[in-house]
């Protein structure tokens, strides 16, 4: 494994299995009554959140806890720029206090991979920007595994502001590389710019049509769509959005009950997902949260302490 | 304006690499050309080496008054005769802008004090760059900086009807408007990597090129209608080449330059998310890139100017979509020309020197530059080692900054002396 997560692309198909296994493992262990292992004692690790998040940040902050490290968490709202200091020194000054690893969320795309060019410590990527969130497409492709059993040959249909997603961008990245067909939807405004060569060489379908693929999922994973997006132009209105795109009430009922539903949250429950949907048999949705602990577990795990068993 | 300089004989130089002689200078100009007897003259020995009339770069960011942490008059002066220039348009989005006489006098005394190039300063077109009331373009037309070149470069002039009035004011005088072709609404601040598959994957926001081409395609009918003459700052797409050729064709007044950068530096250096690559407009793909150097070579874009853009280094480390836009290019712009445009046979240095010196000083209206090679004309020459191979290096910069992206690059030939109307600024490539 690579010395830091910055994208899904530091990851091999094996690295991710890996990960798997020990996420398991950190699965069992949630169900314990005493959580704690020792495998991180005397480590630091420091959450930096430079935009707003209560899931990731929480969700790290617990699994460095149960491994015993030591865990900080710094926020600092709005860009270091226009605090008047440079991303880099706001870093610097944070790696000097001796810490191994920073794990890090930036409103800016490529601030994590930046960050690991400046400091020694080892570089945790918990979203950036428009780019990627490696922790949040292991936990998704976790979830998926354990419902589905693998994801060779699954069918996944992601659906939404493709555009501004960057759970989408590592999403694909990481199914595809564990052998699932990926489609993913979205009106044209919300479509990444240049996703046609892109679609095309990384492997996966793209569709404006939800209702085209929806019946030959295996698994659907629902984006947030941000409202603000509207004033942008990108929709004219919620209800619209919903007809087109959303996992409607019709739209559950065409879905096989042993087809998951996914969301990485916070949901806006009648936009992109009916309240139905969210809470139906097949959701996965708070499955993902509680697979978020296990898989950054075994991140921490094996970025920090090394190879080798638990 | 011709003062008392030593004489001094370039010798055995090959004029615009077209033919051999001596040159001898004298009192600020080219006394004779052929064989000269120069009983005393301080001897150049340009043996093997090519004469090029003094570059002049129509685009330059000299940030002073306001960050001369990043560069002054004096030190960009410097980087600007190491790189064979022998006059500079500064441009106006300096901390006060230049928008009145007042402070287009202070940058011209400035460049005078440092006295290594003329500083031409260009206006700001709108106050403060503001994009929405005239500047005082008369004042500054007639002050003792005698300004042409006017423009908000760093922000468009959007407004379709104040670009009109722009136009049409700047004819009084035989002013230019230089345009920076970015529509708003199409490519935002935040805008910095060329849309496309690239911005797509990560998760950039993207600069289309068609948020240049609107805007060249509205200003080059704004110049027919107002016969007025627009020019286009740094071209970066084919989109606006072809825009050009046919606006030329009909002709219209436009010009247009082309940065060092976009001919040779493609959007895919941005997948490290190093800053150091970020400048507006951004970098594009390389069919881009082929369109501007074959548009160079036609003369469908008339000039090469650098848009140096000097900046601290803690501007440039922040987050890639925080971080400063701009690059540095005066040291390296001849070198990058040479090797993309010369050295590949698509120019001679006779064109070199039609895009790098006569049609920037054409267009910017600077009579004693940019002249042919001949007796009685300025001596602002630039001497070239055309054989020269050098590893650009960032830390040999004579710039304050440091922002650039040429280093460590190979780049054919290099500037090997440089006069200031008979003065040598550079000899043996250093600062004289």
């Amino acid at each position: 494994m690579k010395k830091h997560l910055l994208s899904v692309d530091d990851l091999t198909a094996d690295d991710v299995h890996t990960l798997f296994t020990t996420a398991a493992e950190m699965h069992d262990v949630q169900r314990r009554q005493v959580k704690k292992l020792p495998a991180l004692r005397g480590r630091t690790v420091i959450n930096m959140f430079f935009e707003d998040s209560t899931r990731t940040r929480s969700s790290f902050e617990i699994a460095g806890k149960w491994l015993s490290a030591d865990t900080i968490n710094i926020t600092g709202k709005g860009s270091s720029a226009s605090k008047g200091e440079s991303l880099r020194d706001t870093v610097l000054t944070v790696a000097s206090m001796g810490v191994d690893a920073l794990v890090v969320r930036h409103g800016a795309s490529g601030a994590c991979q930046q960050v690991a060019q400046w400091i020694d410590a080892v570089v945790i990527n918990a979203g950036d920007g428009t780019h990627e969130h490696p922790t949040q497409a292991l936990l998704d492709a976790y979830t998926l595994t354990r419902r589905l059993g693998t994801l060779e040959g699954k069918h996944v249909v992601i659906v939404g502001d493709l555009t501004h997603s960057r759970v989408f961008r590592s999403n694909v990245a990481c199914l595809t590389m564990l052998g699932a067909e990926v489609t993913v939807v979205a009106p044209p405004t919300l479509m990444p710019s240049g996703v046609d060569a892109w679609s095309a060489s990384a492997g996966f379908a793209t569709t404006y049509d939800l209702d085209e693929v929806i019946d030959k999922a295996d698994a659907v994973m629902m984006l947030r769509v941000q409202r603000e997006r509207m004033s942008g132009g990108f929709f004219p209105t919620g209800r619209e959005y919903t007809v087109g795109y959303g996992l409607t009430r019709d739209r559950l009922a065409r879905l096989g009950p042993d087809v998951p539903i996914c969301h990485p949250g916070p949901m806006n429950r009648g936009l992109e997902i009916a309240a139905d949907a969210a809470d139906a048999v097949q959701s996965a949705i708070l499955e993902q949260v509680s697979a978020g602990v296990a898989i950054r577990m075994s991140v921490l795990y094996h970025l920090l302490a090394g190879e080798g068993a638990v | 304006m011709t003062e008392k300089t030593d004489p001094i004989l370039i010798k055995g130089a090959s004029l615009l690499g077209e033919r051999t002689a001596d040159v001898l200078v004298v009192d600020g100009v080219v006394a004779e050309i052929g064989t000269p007897d120069a009983a005393g003259a301080r001897v150049v020995d340009a043996d093997g080496l090519v004469l090029l009339p003094g570059l002049v770069d129509l685009h330059t960011h000299l940030r002073e008054p306001g960050r001369e942490d990043a560069e002054t008059i004096l030190t960009g002066s410097r980087a600007a005769a190491v790189g064979g220039y022998t006059a500079v348009l500064a441009m106006a989005n300096t901390t006060p802008v230049t928008d009145t006489a007042e402070a287009a006098e202070r940058v011209l005394d400035l460049g005078r004090q440092a006295g290594l190039v003329d500083v031409q300063p260009v206006g700001a077109v709108t106050k403060g760059l503001a994009g929405e009331e005239l500047a005082e373009i008369g004042l500054m037309a007639r002050s003792r900086a005698a300004v042409r070149v006017f423009s908000d470069d760093g922000k468009c002039v959007h407004n379709a009807r104040v670009m009109r009035r722009a136009l049409e004011y700047v004819k009084a005088f035989g002013g230019v408007v230089s345009q920076h072709a970015q529509d708003p609404d199409l490519a935002g601040p935040a805008s910095c990597c060329h849309e496309g598959e690239l911005s797509g994957r990560l998760g950039l926001p993207g600069w289309p090129g068609v948020a240049e081409e609107v805007i060249v395609a509205r200003d080059v009918m704004l110049a027919r209608h107002t016969g007025s003459r627009v020019h286009v700052a740094h071209a970066s797409t084919a989109g606006t080449v072809e825009v050009l050729r046919w606006a030329k064709a009909q002709g219209i007044a436009v010009t247009a330059e082309v940065t060092p950068h976009h001919l040779l530096l493609t959007t895919d250096l941005l997948a490290g998310y190093d800053p150091t690559y970020k400048v507006n407009p951004p970098l594009r793909p390389a069919e881009d890139v082929e369109a501007l150097r074959e548009a160079l070579a036609d003369g469908t874009i008339d000039a090469v100017a650098t848009d140096h853009a000097p900046h601290a280094r803690h501007d440039k480390e922040h987050a890639f979509v925080d971080a400063a836009f701009g690059m540095l290019g005066l040291e390296t712009a001849l070198g990058v020309v040479a090797t993309v445009m010369v050295e590949s046979g698509r120019m001679g240095w006779g064109d070199l020197a039609r895009v790098m010196s006569t049609r920037p000083a054409q267009i910017a209206g600077l009579a004693d530059h940019g002249r042919p090679l001949a007796v009685g004309e300025p001596a602002h020459l630039t001497l070239v080692d055309p054989a020269a191979a050098v590893v650009v290096d960032r830390d040999s910069s004579v710039s304050l900054s440091r922002n650039n992206p040429w280093h460590g690059r190979s780049l054919s030939a290099a500037v090997h002396a440089t006069l200031l109307r008979g003065v040598p600024t550079v000899l043996e490539g250093k600062l004289a």
